[in-house]
C-alpha cells in the first residue's frame, strides 16, 4: 500500500465516524472523530494498518478538552493525528487505550494528573509524575491553574 | 520457600546520572519485578512555553536536557515551521544537521563510556570521554559553546559557520573516526563483554512495537525506523548514509547500533562540511499564524516529537514535547524481568535513559518529596549487594 492507498482505507474503513478530514500537507493528516469511536479507530490503525503510536496530548480548552493521539507511519513518513473533543472541561472520561497496547500507558497516566483525565479501563492509573501529597484537585497543565510556589 | 527482597536504587544513586528511583524486586538472585518512579527532575517546561515567545521557547527547551541539546529546539523549530510552512535557507538546514550529528557522536560516546563503567571497564570509560573531548571542542569552535549550542531558531539558524574552520573541523573528525574504529574493536571483540551483554535483557521485535520503542533501543530489535530517513528533515535526504538494525535485541546489539551509528555519524558531518552551499542562514519569518504544527527530529536516543499550537499570538496555546525515553523507558518491564541483579545495571543502562528528558513537565512543589532516599537505604543496598557478592564467592 502506499501513503494514498492507506488514506482511503482509513476513509474507507472508517467512513462517517470521520467527522473532520484535514490534509494539512502530505506528511501530516489530521482527522477529527467521537469519543465513543475511539478504541474502534485505535484498534484498527495500530493493530491492523500497523501504525507506530508516537503520543497523545490533551489540551484544556474554554470550550472543553481536546485529546490528539499523534499516529507515525514510518515506512512513508507521515504523522496521521486523532482528534476527541469531549465538552465537558472538568471530570472528562475517556476509553483508555492501554488495554489495546501497553505503551499508550505512561502518557495515560500523565494527562489524568495533569489534566484531571480519566481513563476507563486503564489498568494502572496512578501518578506518574506528581508527587504523593500534591493536591488531587489540582492540575498544572489546565489554563485555570495559577503556579502558588512561583 | 522463597524469599522475596525489594532492592531500592535512587533516587540519588552513584549509577546514576540522574534522579530515578527503581524498586527491584527480587527473588534470591533473579529479579522478579520493577517498579519505577520517576518526577524527581520536574521543571514545568510545557507550562512554562505557554508564556514564553516562539523565539525565547527556543531557548527553554534546549535546557530539557543537556546531552541531546540540540533535539530539542531542532524538533520545537520544525513544529513552528510546520505552522505556517516557513522556509529554511540551504545553508542553514546544512548547519542544522552538522550540529544534529555531532550531538549523536558525543552523546554516543558518553554512552559507550558509561556502559564500558557499569561493565568494570573503566578504561573505555576513560578513552570514550576523551575522544568525546574533540567533538566538544569542535562544538565550541562552531558555536562558543560545549554543550548548549544555540544555534537552533525558527527560519533558520543563529550562528554562521566559518570556511575557515572546515579543515580543522575535518581534521579533528578523522582523528575521532580511527579512535572509534579502534574503540570498536576494543569494545566488540572482547569476549568478556560478550558474556555480559550477549542475550542480556533482550527486547524481541513485538515487545518494542507493543511499548511502541525509538531509537536504538528499537533498531537493536530489527525495527527499522529512524526519523532523518522516515521523514527526513534538514539535509539528511540528500546524504549517503545508513541506518543501522540489528536483529538480536540484546544489550549487545544495543552496543553494536550505536558504536556503527558513531561512524555513520562521522561520515555525514564530513559530506555537510563538503557540500555546504554558500548563502543566508536565516530567512526572517515575522508572525506565526494560528494553527498547529508538528516537528520530529531523531535524538541519539530515539524520535522526539514537538506539537505546537498557536492561536496567532506570539506565543504557543499548546506545547507538548515527548522525549525519547519517555517511550523506551517502560520496557524495562520487559527486559529486566527475569534476569539477574548483577545484570540490572546495565540492562537500565542499554535504553541510555536521559531523566530530565522524560520528566519536563510539571510545577515544582516546594514542599515536597520527603521520602527520597537517604543514605541509609543506599547503605543498606549496598551491604545487600556485598551480601550477594559474598554468596556468589561461596563466603557466608
Amino acid at each position: 500500500m502506499d501513503r494514498k492507498e492507506i488514506l482511503e482505507n482509513i476513509q474507507g474503513v472508517l467512513g462517517n465516524k470521520i467527522k473532520k478530514f484535514y490534509e494539512k500537507s502530505e506528511k501530516r493528516v489530521y482527522i477529527d472523530i467521537e469519543p465513543k469511536d475511539l478504541i474502534e479507530t485505535v484498534t484498527f490503525i495500530f493493530k491492523k494498518l500497523g501504525a507506530r503510536f508516537s503520543i497523545a496530548s490533551a489540551i484544556d480548552r474554554p470550550d472543553g478538552t481536546e485529546i490528539m493521539y499523534h499516529f507515525s507511519f514510518d515506512q512513508y513518513g507521515m504523522i496521521v493525528s486523532f482528534r476527541v473533543f469531549m465538552k465537558e472541561r472538568i471530570g472528562v472520561k475517556v476509553d483508555s487505550i492501554t488495554p489495546i497496547f501497553i505503551g499508550a500507558e505512561w502518557i495515560e497516566r500523565e494527562m489524568h494528573e495533569l489534566f484531571g483525565i480519566d481513563f476507563i479501563g486503564h489498568p494502572n492509573l496512578k501518578r506518574l509524575l506528581l508527587p504523593d501529597d500534591w493536591p488531587s484537585d489540582k492540575h498544572p497543565l489546565r489554563k485555570d491553574y495559577k503556579n502558588e510556589f512561583r | 520457600m522463597s524469599h522475596r527482597t525489594i532492592i531500592p536504587i535512587g533516587p540519588y544513586h552513584p549509577l546514576q546520572e540522574e534522579p530515578e528511583f527503581y524498586q527491584l524486586l527480587v527473588e534470591g538472585e533473579k529479579v522478579i519485578d520493577i517498579d519505577v518512579r520517576i518526577g524527581y527532575n520536574h521543571r514545568g517546561i510545557e507550562k512554562l512555553s505557554e508564556s514564553k515567545s516562539f523565539d525565547k521557547a527556543a531557548y527553554l527547551v534546549e535546557r530539557i536536557c543537556g546531552i541531546c541539546s540540540t533535539s530539542h529546539p531542532l524538533a520545537f523549530v520544525q513544529a513552528v515551521e510546520n505552522i505556517s510552512n516557513i522556509e529554511v535557507p540551504e545553508r542553514a538546514l546544512y548547519i542544522r544537521t552538522i550540529i544534529a550529528e555531532l550531538e549523536r557522536i558525543h552523546s554516543h560516546l558518553l554512552w559507550v563510556g558509561l556502559a564500558g563503567h557499569f561493565l568494570g571497564y573503566n578504561t573505555i570509560f576513560m578513552w570514550a570521554w576523551k575522544y568525546r573531548e574533540s567533538i566538544l571542542d569542535v562544538f565550541e569552535t562552531i558555536s562558543g559553546n560545549r554543550n548548549h549550542y544555540g544555534m537552533m531558531k525558527v527560519g533558520g539558524v543563529r550562528r554562521d559557520m566559518y570556511e575557515k574552520d572546515f579543515p580543522w573541523i575535518t581534521r579533528e573528525l578523522d582523528k575521532v573516526v580511527d579512535k572509534v574504529i579502534m574503540l570498536k574493536g576494543a569494545v566488540l571483540d572482547d569476549p568478556v563483554i560478550h558474556a555480559r551483554t550477549k542475550g542480556v535483557g533482550v527486547l524481541t521485535k513485538d515487545d518494542i512495537i507493543n511499548y511502541c520503542a525509538l531509537g536504538p533501543t528499537a533498531r537493536a530489535s530489527g525495527v527499522d525506523i529512524d526519523v532523518r530517513r522516515d521523514d527526513p528533515y534538514a539535509v539528511y535526504n540528500k546524504l549517503d548514509w545508513k541506518v543501522i538494525v540489528r536483529q538480536e535485541g540484546d544489550v549487545f546489539a544495543k552496543t553494536v547500533v550505536r558504536v556503527l551509528e558513531t561512524l555513520e555519524s562521522l561520515k555525514i558531518v564530513k559530506q555537510c562540511l563538503e557540500n555546504m552551499p554558500k548563502g543566508e542562514i536565516d530567512s526572517k519569518p515575522k508572525d506565526i499564524p494560528p494553527g498547529e504544527g508538528i516537528g520530529r527530529a531523531e535524538a541519539p536516543r530515539g524520535e522526539v516529537i514537538h506539537y505546537v499550537r498557536s492561536d496567532g499570538s506570539n506565543s504557543a496555546v499548546r506545547h507538548k514535547i515527548r522525549a525519547p525515553t519517555f517511550m523506551n523507558f517502560p520496557t524495562f518491564k520487559k527486559s529486566i524481568v527475569g534476569q539477574t541483579v548483577t545484570d540490572a545495571t546495565i540492562i537500565l543502562a542499554a535504553i541510555d535513559p536521559c531523566y530530565c528528558c522524560t520528566e519536563r513537565l510539571t510545577v515544582i512543589d516546594a514542599k515536597s518529596n520527603k521520602e527520597v532516599m537517604g543514605s541509609r537505604e543506599l547503605i543498606k543496598l549496598s551491604q545487600e549487594k556485598t551480601a550477594l557478592l559474598k554468596k556468589e564467592m561461596g563466603i557466608e
